[in-house]
């Protein structure tokens, strides 16, 4: 009866995982962009980490890293070829080009962070 | 968002009035603690939680103007140095309380082997251990917790998660057996808290470590912030006074004592002295200068005092420009690392399935005490998979990497240019001002009749070419003190040469090809160009009206280092291809002096570009040399473009790689720089992947068959937090980094 029990829930817990980390993230709400939105830099994680911004004009997002490792010392836009060095506690303003409709992740240099834009 | 302070520029506050306008405007703002105006520097500093938009809205809405203040990057850095060390003692101290709990009770098991639960006094005793050891994980390691809570919530998995998961199970396992002694096997009563601490503390000095080695990788940049002194000596009223080097506007008048640094570019209006430039353009000569003369931020004034006007201040001086490019290449990806950004994207998730399925393959299948092995499994493989190797080996080699080329005045534009840089099979440089120094000079002219006469006739042609050649004609005629006359009906025939009216007679200058356009024959003269055209002079036919005059030769004189330079890059396995637009004798003749044995002579700037497009269908991967300002499109095409422009802005925007250095070397200390950054990207890649592909199966038990041990949680963390330390000092070695030229000196 144990043993059943522990691989039913050890089946239930992969599929799980499986899930809420590549099945359920993407269906999260977007946080719409404004100019004075502040992405917290904090345990981990950008918050908000989705956010939805205009397509077609130049925007600016400001980041306050408030996580002293080094690993959220960069904001790095892959497919934009952006990145951009983060002071501890302090607002530092990325600017963005002009986007097309489509998703821009972001992330750290360790890709642990992460983060989309969803450009509409 | 937390309590900061911020500052900004203002623009249109005067008075008194305006001061208080704009801090009531501000006060209004949700958030803002203080706000002060300092109408003398026109700035103003808001404290709060509080976002620069807000602020700078609330601005405008009273009537004016603001933006951020461009934070000085030197004390930036050196806040940012201070953030990085608080941050050190603090998980030094988290480390050294977490290993003081851990230590002790592995020594504990280790002696006694006393680390089950077997009666009540042992379930009191265990118990008391576990509450210290839950308050240790919490006070050493609460972080982990809420960045692992906070990504899950994110539905995003990271380092924190692993570390998270693995110590709680390793807790909350031994607590169970505390608790529950009678539900679990008496083998498997085995308690874990000296794991669950030790892991704690371990990774807690591995980060430690780690940020004590990513402060060096930063180095490089250091080293260009320190190029400038904090203040600057402007002239005021007739008065010395120093000044923070922010607060220098464009106009201000500065002295420079000798020994002084340049503080911003600019210059001079008063004085003569030597400055050292190799700091941005690796020549090791100082330059002397005179009125009139540029001077640049950074650089070092040897023996005069110079005062000199301020042409660049702030973030426009060519050394912040530098710098700036310096941080965005070093944080740009390398597509190397596209596969390693793949895999990391998905890591962690996987590993947990991974640690999953281990353990209840021990659980369903492995010996007793099963229940203690399947813990030891899952603990294991969570903890010794460490997504940051992996995430780190590309980075930090891009990052030092960027930053020694600065050094040695190399500057990369992105990682991209840096892996192509170290593939390149040939190499295509332009003649004139690459291999030579760009700067023709006359060196012959011959004729039947007076050479001053003709000289003065071609100079006037040439004074309305913008030909470099013609420079050179124009300048040996003033030299002579020779009367220049007016032109009519001027020409330039791209490609062949220029014609006019002089003095009512019809004049031409250029190549055979010009002669035979117009049914001119050269005659014996043709031999005459022969001869001079393999000297490795450019040779022109002179014709006045319709007759050939005679024949003008001008050389550019070759580079002293370009020889040494060419046999350098041959030596590193490149083919060398050289081009001009120059005609082909000329061209072998410099080809010859210089090595190069593949030369495409006589081209029109566009056929520089084809040139490349072809050897690129050919699928060779090419570099262009020029010298980033005629060579554009060549530069673009190229699969990497080295603008030798001794760091002229153009150059810097536009080129692949900027070589500060008027010299061929540049472009062999760049591949070999790219190519040691590539090698040590390749061994951190290796390294992470090997490390991430052995480590997650010897957790999961695979050499118990032959070892009949599982590997101890411990060591899986001891693994784990050292993996990245080393990734980070593999890339310092670079740091070591020195080109052959300078190895050769040496020795």
């Amino acid at each position: 009866m144990m043993s059943v029990l522990v691989n039913v829930l050890g089946l239930l817990l992969i599929l799980g995982i499986a899930w809420w980390f590549w099945l359920a993230g993407r269906k999260s709400p977007l946080q719409h962009y404004q100019e004075s939105l502040v992405i917290l830099v904090k345990d981990g994680v950008y918050e908000p980490d989705r956010i939805e911004v205009p397509a077609g004009r130049e925007i600016i997002l400001n980041f306050q890293r408030e996580d002293a490792s080094p690993c959220a010392e960069y904001v790095v836009f892959p497919d934009l070829n952006i990145s951009k060095q983060l002071p501890v506690n302090q607002i530092t303003e990325v600017q963005l080009p002009k986007l097309e409709k489509g998703e821009y992740p972001f992330t750290c240099q360790m890709k642990m962070y992460r983060g989309l834009l969803v450009a509409g | 968002m937390s309590r900061q302070q911020q500052t900004f520029t203002l623009s249109g506050a005067s008075c008194a009035g305006c001061v208080r306008k704009i801090e009531s405007a501000l006060k209004d703002v949700d958030g803002v603690d203080d706000a002060r105006v300092n109408l003398a520097e026109r700035t103003l500093t808001v404290t709060g939680s509080v976002s620069s938009a807000a602020c700078i809205s609330a601005v405008e809405s009273a009537g004016y103007g603001a933006k951020r203040a461009a934070a000085n990057p030197r004390k930036q850095r050196e806040l940012q140095r201070d953030k990085d060390r608080q941050h050190f003692r603090k998980l030094m101290w988290r480390s050294g309380l977490a290993l003081a709990l851990g230590i002790p009770l592995m020594l504990w098991g280790l002696i006694t082997g006393e680390m089950s639960v077997h009666s009540s006094a042992q379930q009191v005793a265990w118990g008391c251990v576990g509450l210290i050891t839950l308050a240790v994980m919490m006070f050493c390691g609460g972080h982990f917790y809420t960045g692992a809570w906070k990504a899950f919530r994110h539905h995003n998995a990271n380092m924190d998660t692993l570390i998270a998961v693995g110590t709680g199970a390793a807790w909350l396992f031994s607590m169970a057996v505390v608790l529950f002694p009678q539900w679990l096997p008496e083998s498997a009563r085995h308690v874990y808290f000296e794991a669950s601490a030790m892991i704690i503390g371990l990774i807690n000095l591995g980060q430690a470590l780690e940020v004590r080695a990513r402060g060096r990788t930063s180095a490089a940049v250091e080293k260009l912030l320190e190029l400038q002194d904090p203040t600057a000596r402007v002239v005021r009223n007739g008065e010395e006074v120093d000044i923070p080097l922010e607060e220098v506007q464009v106009g201000d008048r500065l002295r420079v004592r000798p020994g002084e640094k340049i503080p911003v570019d600019g210059r001079v209006l008063e004085g003569n002295s030597s400055v050292d430039e190799s700091m941005l353009t690796g020549e090791p000569l100082p330059v002397k200068k005179v009125n009139g003369d540029t001077l640049s931020a950074g650089t070092l004034n040897k023996n005069g005092s110079l005062l000199f006007e301020a042409e660049k201040v702030g973030a426009e001086t060519r050394l912040a420009q530098i710098i700036e490019m310096v941080k965005n290449a070093q944080s740009s990806r390398v597509p190397i690392a596209r596969l390693a950004d793949t895999i990391s994207a998905i890591f962690v998730p996987t590993v947990m399935i991974i640690a999953i399925i281990a353990a209840l393959v021990w659980f369903n299948w492995g010996p007793d005490p099963r229940a203690a092995h399947t813990l030891v499994v899952l603990t294991s493989v969570l903890i010794i998979a460490c997504p940051c190797a992996l995430g780190l080996a590309t980075p930090m080699s891009v990052m030092v990497g960027v930053g020694k080329g600065a050094e040695h005045g190399v500057l990369v534009r992105n990682g991209k240019a840096l892996q192509q840089a170290s593939n390149l099979k040939t190499l295509v440089v332009d003649k004139t001002g690459t291999l030579t120094e760009g700067a023709p000079k006359l060196t012959d002219i011959e004729t039947d009749g007076d050479t001053d006469e003709l000289l003065a006739v071609l100079a006037s042609l040439e004074r309305h070419s913008e030909h470099p050649l013609a420079e050179a004609i124009v300048e040996a005629a003033l030299d002579k003190k020779l009367a220049l006359q007016d032109v009519e009906e001027f020409e330039a025939i791209t490609a062949h040469g220029v014609r006019g009216r002089v003095d009512g007679r019809n004049v031409l200058l250029g190549n055979r090809k010009l002669m035979s356009r117009e049914g001119i024959e050269p005659g014996d003269w043709q031999t005459r160009a022969e001869d001079l055209a393999a000297l490795g002079r450019t040779a022109m036919y002179a014709a006045v009206d319709n007759k050939i005059a005679g024949v003008i030769a001008v050389a550019d004189p070759i580079r002293k280092d370009a020889k040494e330079a060419v046999a350098r890059l041959k030596k590193l396995g490149l083919k060398i291809e050289m081009l001009t637009g120059d005609n082909q004798a000329t061209a072998d003749a410099v080809a010859k002096q210089v090595g190069i044995d593949s030369v495409h002579a006589e081209l029109l700037p566009e056929d520089k570009e084809k040139i490349i497009g072809e050897l690129q269908q050919k699928g060779i991967p090419v570099g262009m040399a020029g010298d980033g300002i005629n060579d554009a499109p060549a530069l673009a095409r190229a699969d990497v473009g080295f603008a030798i422009g001794a760091g002229t802005d153009v150059a810097i925007e536009t080129a692949d790689v900027t070589l500060m250095r008027s010299s061929l070397h540049g472009v062999a200390d760049a591949i070999e720089l790219s190519r040691a950054t590539l090698r040590n990207i390749k061994q951190n890649l290796f390294g992470a992947f090997i490390y991430n592909t052995l480590g997650i199966p010897v957790a999961a038990g695979v050499l118990y068959p032959l070892t009949g041990m599982l590997l101890s949680p411990v060591i899986a963390g001891a693994a784990m937090a050292f993996s990245s330390v080393t990734v980070v000092s593999n890339a310092n070695r670079l740091r070591f980094f020195k080109p052959s030229s300078t190895q050769d000196a040496r020795s």
